[in-house]
């Protein structure tokens, strides 16, 4: 639909190709694993921080992979690297190593701008 | 002389099936109401989960037909019972009379433009799996040539009671999978979408070629069922759906969409039920009389099944049967003789 700039409210749409996605080409080549989530929710159901906080790692893999990684970084900040992710992981992911590796290169990304 | 056995239906189930029974030292009789044999399976191209080539199978099996009567551009005009055979008529004016039939009817891919939402048959850009396999098939240059952005639509007529098919069609998934890493080959600038309810990646080797779509081909998955396809000005297309796991709507500008049309009875399968009394399930397939341990046989004397007239099934599920279904008519005519 065009956008004639009238809109009160920013549309929730996803446009998902204009999704351009370095970052997360450069995560995938650090972590190639991270391809291999099938978004079955055990990480999150497992995890300590989810508890009391928004943290769910299956969603911030999702939103790295729609463009959306503002909204979901910061939760990223709750993680205390427990490692029960990683435990009930039905894929293998290395989800210790997944998180590091988001943290370095989208913090990088940060960086640049 | 060898006794005969009509079998309906010159796919690769009914090819297999014919080669069995000769071997087991009957005439079998095969009837293809196609100009060629080989049914869907020779208009496809390549075949999941390696990428054989179709024909590697299709060539050998339709070169090894001594001792079996084939008839093609041929249809069955009646079936009927006399005493303990079946006297069958062919349109060709030919009739044989048998004790054992096989029905290796298999399935018409759904039609695509009943899901008008969809588009296919309006706008340009919108294919079929089986267009698809067609074009890999033919080799030509591609249709379009700023082809960016690529969507596959899974359950196109599968899981859909609205368009009369409750069923899983079962090799679609799979299927996709296939043809998006093979389109990202010819058009290696382009990103691939697959969009999917479930992805049902059941049979050996298959999980392994869905990892190797991301991983290697960079395929995108999203889950959530295309809802609508509209065009713009330029014959681009508009692709909604929601994106489930996200749990947001969200747009797709699409240069190409290809429809997974999924497996729906033949449309010979109701006339043939008919003439020969047998039962079909609401789903439209035949009904063996178990699922489990005899799925070749019909609740009718000397009447068999193999392959995807009883429900969707794989090549080699298929073959399998064919062979299996052909021991039970050999086990069957023994018995009889007895």
């Amino acid at each position: 639909m065009i956008d004639f700039g009238y809109g009160l409210t920013p549309s929730s749409t996803l446009k998902i190709e204009d999704v351009r996605l370095p970052a997360f080409g450069e995560l995938l080549r650090r972590e190639p694993d991270a391809a291999k989530c099938i978004a079955c929710g055990s990480c999150a159901a497992s995890c300590s921080a989810g508890v009391f906080t928004e943290m769910n790692l299956r969603r911030v893999i999702l939103s790295l992979q729609r463009g959306r990684e503002k909204e979901t970084l910061p939760l990223l900040r709750h993680c205390m690297l427990c490692g029960k992710c990683q435990l009930v992981c039905p894929r293998g992911v290395n989800t210790r190593h997944l998180i590091l590796s988001i943290g370095k290169v989208y913090q990088l990304e940060e960086d640049k701008r | 002389m060898s006794q005969n056995v009509v079998v309906i239906g010159g796919g690769p189930a009914g090819i297999e099936a014919s080669r069995k029974l000769r071997d087991l030292g009957y005439t079998p009789i095969l009837i293809e109401k196609e100009p060629v044999l080989g049914g869907h399976l020779a208009r496809w191209d390549r075949l999941f989960p390696d990428g054989v080539d179709a024909s590697t199978f299709l060539d050998p099996m339709i070169a090894d037909l001594d001792g079996i009567k084939y008839f093609t551009d041929t249809e069955v005009a009646s079936i009927n019972r006399l005493k303990d055979t079946w006297v069958v008529k062919l349109s060709n004016g030919l009739s044989a009379q048998v004790r054992a039939i096989l029905l290796t009817t298999g399935f018409d891919l759904f039609k695509a433009e009943k899901k008008e939402e969809y588009g296919y048959g309006i706008y340009e850009r919108v294919i079929t799996n089986a267009d698809l396999e067609a074009w890999f098939k033919s080799g030509a240059a591609p249709q379009f040539d700023d082809v960016k952005v690529i969507g596959f639509v899974h359950c196109v007529g599968s899981r859909d009671e609205k368009a009369g098919n409750r069923q899983c069609s079962k090799v679609c998934c799979v299927t996709a999978v296939k043809q998006a890493c093979e389109i990202k080959e010819k058009f290696p600038d382009a990103t691939v979408y697959c969009f999917y309810m479930d992805l049902r990646m059941f049979g050996r080797k298959y999980e392994d070629l869905y990892l190797k779509a991301q991983k290697e081909y960079g395929i995108r998955f999203v889950r959530g069922r295309v809802s609508e396809v509209s065009e713009d000005l330029d014959g681009h297309l508009f692709v909604k759906a929601e994106d489930t796991l996200f749990g947001k709507p969200m747009k797709l500008k699409a240069d190409l969409l290809v429809l997974m049309s999924g497996m729906t009875p033949a449309a010979s399968t109701q006339q043939l039920a008919r003439m020969v009394n047998i039962q079909t399930g609401d789903d439209g397939f035949f009904l063996p009389k178990s699922l489990i341990v005899s799925p070749f046989t019909s609740s009718r004397e000397g009447i068999f099944f193999a392959g995807a007239a009883t429900g969707p099934k794989t090549l080699p599920e298929t073959l399998s049967e064919a062979s299996a279904a052909a021991l039970a008519i050999d086990h069957y005519l023994k018995t009889l003789q007895r």
